[in-house]
This record gives structure tokens, C-alpha cells and sequence, in this order.
């Protein structure tokens, strides 16, 4: 059933990403994005990441995309604009990517991991884990985040607005 | 070994992910397709660090990086379509080859 469920969110990512490489257009590109998305936090579901899985689809499938899109909206007269690359360019990037996934893919399937392979372990940190170590261990990079977000807000701000003297 | 769902599932999967979202920022010239591909290869990260976390460690913190990466995600794509609407204003497009202003 895990295996089934694993299997199918996968193809539904994998799918997704595939399109998101081979679509033209851009728009369709961001919706292939959306299934990517979906397809990781169902994975996050499976891994009894429950936190992460509600933070993947409210931050990155509710706010990430949705300012892509806005992105694609205010920068295209018409939603249909195409650059294409050249062909040697699209060579050259299949064959580095070709050999990232199987130089990655070797060295992961033939690493030996110190619990095993197929060892899920019993006990899965819950959201309360998440929580206590994000506000004990983790509190100093979690207070620098919200400064980094706030700073983030300003230029963003900054940057975006017209430049009308 | 196709019905146990282990470790390796997970990794290959997010390889996988990784050289997809390294051949979208290769091949894509719109400025916006290049940051998709940031995106993607952000989510392999994500999902080494939770699969590791369930795997191997059990502990949080792999849940608690996943959560900074998000975070750091958002930030930089708001950061990214701040500078892209700068260089459409400028440029009337979002063309990565038309931005060589500072070639030679």
C-alpha cells in the first residue's frame, strides 16, 4: 500500500518536472511546477512529515507560485512568449544533466547507509519535535530567518517599485 | 525491492528531480523558467533531508533545515521577480541573452 502510494506520488512529481523542463510555454511551466509541488508534499505525507507536507503546500504551492505567476503576468505582453534556446546549448545541458543523475544515482545506490536500505525506524519525529528544537536548538537561526524575511520584505519592496523621479 | 519502500527510493527520486531542475535552468532563456528550476532543485534538496531524517537519524532536525529551505526558498523568489520586473523595465524583456549590457 506505502509502495503503491510512494510510486504514484513519484510519477506525479517526476511527471511534472519532466514537463516543466520540456513546455515552451511559461505559464504551463508554473503549472507544472504546481504538480511537482503536490507530488513532494504527498511524499512528505508518506514520510510522516505532516508539518512539512502543510508548510510545502501553504508556503510554496500557496505563496511561491502564486508570486511566479504574478511574475509571469507582469513581465509578458502576451502569455504566449517564447525564447527558445539553440539546439548546441540544449546538447550540452542534456549531457551535463544526463551525468549529474547517473553519477548521483551510482553513488547513492551504492553507498552503504548505516541502518540499511529498507529500515524505516519506528519512531518519527512529531510536529511538537519540530517545534520544541526549531525554539530550543534552532532558535538562533530561526530568529535570523525573521529578520532575513523582514529584510526580504523591504527590498523586495524597494527593488520592484517604479523608477518614475 | 520493488514492493519495500527504502532509503534509496527517495534518493533516486530526488536525483532525479536535482538534474531535471539543473536542465531547466540550462535550457530555459525566460528569467522566470530559470528560477522554476531553482525551485525544483531546492525540492530534491527537501526531500534528501526528510528521507534521511525518517531513515536514518529520526530526530527533527532534518524536518527543522526542510523548514529553513522553504523559508529561504520564498525569500529568494521574491528577491528573483523583484530584480526580473527591474530588467523587464529597463529591457521591455525577459530575455537572459538580452542582459549583456556589461559584456566587454
Amino acid at each position: 500500500m506505502d509502495a503503491l502510494a510512494f510510486y504514484i506520488f513519484a510519477a506525479l512529481a517526476l511527471s511534472s518536472a519532466v514537463g516543466v523542463v520540456v513546455s515552451k510555454n511559461i505559464v504551463r511551466t508554473a503549472i507544472c511546477l504546481l504538480g511537482t509541488l503536490g507530488g513532494v508534499a504527498c511524499l512528505y505525507f508518506l514520510l510522516d512529515a505532516n508539518f512539512l507536507a502543510a508548510v510545502q503546500l501553504i508556503v510554496y504551492a500557496g505563496g511561491t507560485l502564486i508570486l511566479i505567476v504574478f511574475g509571469v503576468m507582469l513581465t509578458s505582453q502576451s502569455p504566449w512568449v517564447v525564447f527558445s534556446p539553440t539546439r548546441g546549448q540544449v546538447v550540452a545541458a542534456c549531457f551535463v544533466a544526463l551525468l549529474m543523475a547517473t553519477g548521483l544515482i551510482t553513488l547513492f545506490i551504492s553507498t552503504d547507509w548505516p541502518t540499511g536500505p529498507a529500515a524505516p525506524l519506528t519512531a518519527s519525529p512529531k510536529v511538537a519535535d519540530v517545534g520544541t528544537v526549531l525554539l530550543t536548538q534552532y532558535l538562533a537561526p530561526f530568529e535570523v530567518a525573521s529578520v532575513l524575511l523582514l529584510v526580504v520584505m523591504i527590498g523586495a519592496a524597494y527593488l520592484a517599485r517604479s523608477e518614475k523621479q | 525491492m520493488l514492493t519495500e519502500i527504502g532509503i534509496n527510493h527517495y534518493l533516486v527520486l530526488s536525483a532525479l528531480i536535482f538534474s531535471l531542475g539543473i536542465l531547466c535552468m540550462a535550457t530555459k532563456r525566460n528569467a522566470i523558467g530559470i528560477l522554476i528550476g531553482v525551485e525544483l532543485v531546492l525540492n530534491s534538496a527537501n526531500i534528501n533531508l526528510v528521507a534521511f531524517s525518517k531513515y536514518q537519524t529520526g530526530a527533527a532536525d532534518g524536518h527543522v533545515f526542510a523548514v529553513f529551505v522553504i523559508l529561504l526558498a520564498a525569500a529568494e523568489a521574491a528577491i528573483a521577480i523583484a530584480i526580473f520586473m527591474n530588467f523587464y523595465t529597463s529591457l521591455r524583456t525577459i530575455d537572459v541573452d538580452r542582459g549583456d549590457e556589461l559584456k566587454n
